[in-house]
């Protein structure tokens, strides 16, 4: 019983941790902008496409390489993204933004299928597909690189955001955005880096996880609802909130599925999210939001 | 001229005229399809599309059937089960085709079975429910493999091996909930008990903890019915987990791909497959190599690897020229009848041998029984 809880703990945090890096990349154009970037996934899924076709063949590059390539296309993505597709539309409300972001996911996802077709696409393990065991529970070196990988990134945007000027500089945006230009920061700056933020985090996500999970081009359609879901149950707009919802989300998929039955674990998890709205409305960490009048 | 001269002549103009498109019509055979060429289903409509062309080209580029050349009429519906209904009211009413052959997913087959009944028109179907023709319905037919049968073909397999306990893992979608409902419905009769009954959702990036369960079962097989990345997950998973026992996929995953994507992991696996996978592997006395090699090394010659759906599309269409052909007509009641008739027609899926109670005609021997061994297909026997 408890070697099965602990294979179910392992595969929760793995899992989760895919999620609460597509939940921090929400977190963050959230925090930036109020909007909520539903091309995030597409991000996760760009990621792994461009590494992959990038490594491909007998031409290929190396993985490392390659993995490197494929973060810094996917981050001129975001950027290419926020500069002709969000900052034209800088005087609409939030909610015509969203549409757009919306539109840019079909977008993208288009153009991978236009580009790679409909296959499946694998990647490499980073190190190997010999299991390592604990007791009689079992995890892949990859499983790993997902949860140091993840571990990693979450106390760099942590970092980044309570210690760095450029951080400080787009929560001041996010506070309020016509008192940060005021004081001189480059708002428009700003969204272009928290953008490129974001689509970095997804990149990597998707590239974590890619090995494990196998890729297509529709890939980031369920990350980016996942990646979503925990979002909304840490608390929108909270980086560390957004992580800790993506854990808990993995868990309880991973728990539901194993204690109580395989085909309600979605359903399981969005029960506990919406119970979570319903007591929590701002989520598990948000703060608790005031009208401003 | 006077008026009842030129009544006369218009008259006379009108049935030369009417009669010239009579003769017209009666030169060509007019072969309806809806098929999801678009949309997520698109890799099934798709290769089918490619398939009746290219052998509608090769009838007519021979001189067609008893002189008449044969017209496509096709229609996309993106999988969708309202255009298909759509369509299919277009194909009988407006472009009075004699006979349809399509539908790729099983749920825009089901939708025009209603229409097709009422109006009375041959129907083959290219899904794989084995509800379309099960009650059998007068006018609808289907030439695909059933989920019922790559149930039966397993269970077959496993008692030859001594297997009567299996863990089951399906997929949420279509094809693994109606390959979970047969394999449940099939078990009892093959004296199989089912000891794990687990699922997954389409897009799930991992099964370790459903599999920890089945490992804690005293199963003496695992049975996988899915499709696309969630086999191949699964087929991971288990070895990663240490499962020893062996695993079954279901025909969802006959192809090269669900190979590559497994890698090692995909050695030893079973899984039931049209012969078509392994016609370079069958005997040269089998009967249906002829057929398959000629089929594969046409479509690959045009457009590449070839796929099991795409032979259902040449099954289907032949299966209806040589019943037209056999009617000498394009009459649809005769021609039905002769569908139903079919025997030893040996095409891509198996050797089908129809009738007024089986509007299938396949055998469980349609299916051959495969197991993964360096990365390649070997037949077990």
């Amino acid at each position: 019983m408890w070697d099965q809880i602990l294979q179910f703990l392992i595969t929760g945090v793995t899992v989760g941790a895919t999620y609460a890096l597509v939940a921090l990349g929400f977190a963050i154009i959230y925090n930036a902008s109020d909007v909520v970037n539903f091309a995030q996934g597409e991000f996760v899924m760009i990621g792994a496409m461009t590494a992959i076709a990038l490594s491909a063949g007998d031409g290929g590059l190396p993985l490392p390489l390659a993995l490197i390539g494929a973060v810094l296309i996917t981050i001129a993505v975001g950027i290419l993204l926020q500069r002709f597709a969000i900052a034209p539309a800088r005087g609409a409300s939030v909610v015509t933004t969203i549409i757009i972001t919306i539109g840019a996911s079909i977008f993208l996802r288009g153009v991978a299928l236009l580009v790679w077709g409909k296959d499946i696409f694998a990647m490499p393990h980073f190190s190997g597909e010999i299991p390592l065991h604990i007791g009689n529970a079992t995890l892949l070196p990859q499983n790993l690189w997902v949860m140091g990988g993840a571990a990693l990134l979450v106390m760099g945007v942590h970092y980044f955001f309570n210690h760095t000027i450029i951080g400080k500089a787009i929560l001041a945006c996010s506070c309020n955005r016509t008192a940060a230009h005021l004081v001189g920061i480059n708002v428009g700056l700003m969204m272009l880096v928290a953008y490129g933020l974001s689509a970095f985090l997804g990149a990597m996500a998707g590239i974590l996880v890619a090995p494990i999970t196998f890729t297509s081009y529709d890939a980031g359609v369920m990350l980016g609802l996942k990646g979503f879901s925990a979002a909304i149950l840490g608390g929108m707009g909270n980086p560390m909130g957004a992580v800790a919802g993506g854990l808990a989300l993995g868990l309880i998929e991973s728990l539901a599925a194993g204690l109580i039955s395989s085909g309600y674990k979605d359903a399981i998890g969005f029960i506990i999210l919406l119970l979570v709205l319903f007591i929590r409305p701002s989520g598990m960490f948000g703060k608790v939001s005031a009208e401003r009048v | 001229m006077n008026i009842r001269k030129t009544m006369t002549a218009l008259a006379v103009s009108t049935l030369m005229s009417l009669t010239a498109a009579q003769a017209l019509a009666a030169d060509t055979i007019k072969v309806g399809s809806f098929l999801a060429v678009t949309g997520g289903a698109s890799f099934l409509g798709d290769t089918e599309l490619k398939t009746l062309q290219m052998y509608v080209d090769e009838v007519n580029a021979k001189g067609g059937i008893d002189g008449m050349q044969v017209e496509l009429i096709h229609y996309d519906t993106g999988g969708d089960s309202k255009k298909a209904v759509n369509f299919a009211k277009r194909l009988i009413k407006k472009d009075q085709v004699d006979v349809i052959v399509g539908g790729s997913t099983s749920g825009t087959s089901m939708a025009v079975i209603d229409e097709v009944e009422s109006e009375g028109i041959p129907f083959i179907s290219l899904a794989g429910s084995v509800k379309i023709v099960e009650p059998v319905k007068k006018w609808v037919f289907k030439v695909p493999h059933t989920d019922r049968m790559a149930a039966g073909k397993i269970f077959e397999d496993m008692k030859k091996r001594g297997i009567s306990k299996v863990a089951l893992i399906s997929g949420d979608g279509g094809f693994g909930k109606s390959g979970r409902g047969e394999t449940l419905a099939l078990a009892p009769e093959y004296g199989i008990e089912i000891v794990a009954d687990e699922s997954y959702g389409a897009k799930d990036t991992d099964m370790t903890a459903q599999l920890t369960k089945i490992r804690d079962t005293d199963a003496q097989a695992v049975l996988n019915f899915g499709f696309g990345t969630g086999p191949a997950i699964v087929t991971k998973n288990v070895r990663q987990l240490g499962i020893t026992i062996p695993l079954y996929q279901s025909h969802g995953v006959a192809s090269k791909k669900y190979i590559e994507l497994a890698g090692d992991s995909a050695e030893g696996v079973r899984l039931p497959a049209a012969a078509l996978l392994v016609a370079d592997k069958l005997a040269d006395a089998d009967p249906q190599k002829p057929v398959l090699v000629a089929y594969q090394t046409k479509y690959e010659a045009a457009h590449g690897a070839v796929s099991t759906f795409g032979g259902h599309a040449f099954d289907g269409l032949y299966i209806a020229l040589e019943a037209i052909d056999r009617a000498n007509s394009t009459d649809k009641a005769k021609v039905r009848d002769e569908i139903e008739k079919t025997t030893n027609f040996i095409g891509t899926g198996g050797i089908f041998n129809m009738s007024a109670t089986d509007h299938l005609g396949l055998g469980l021997d349609a299916f051959k029984m495969l197991e993964i061994k360096n990365g390649d297909w070997t037949l077990v026997e």
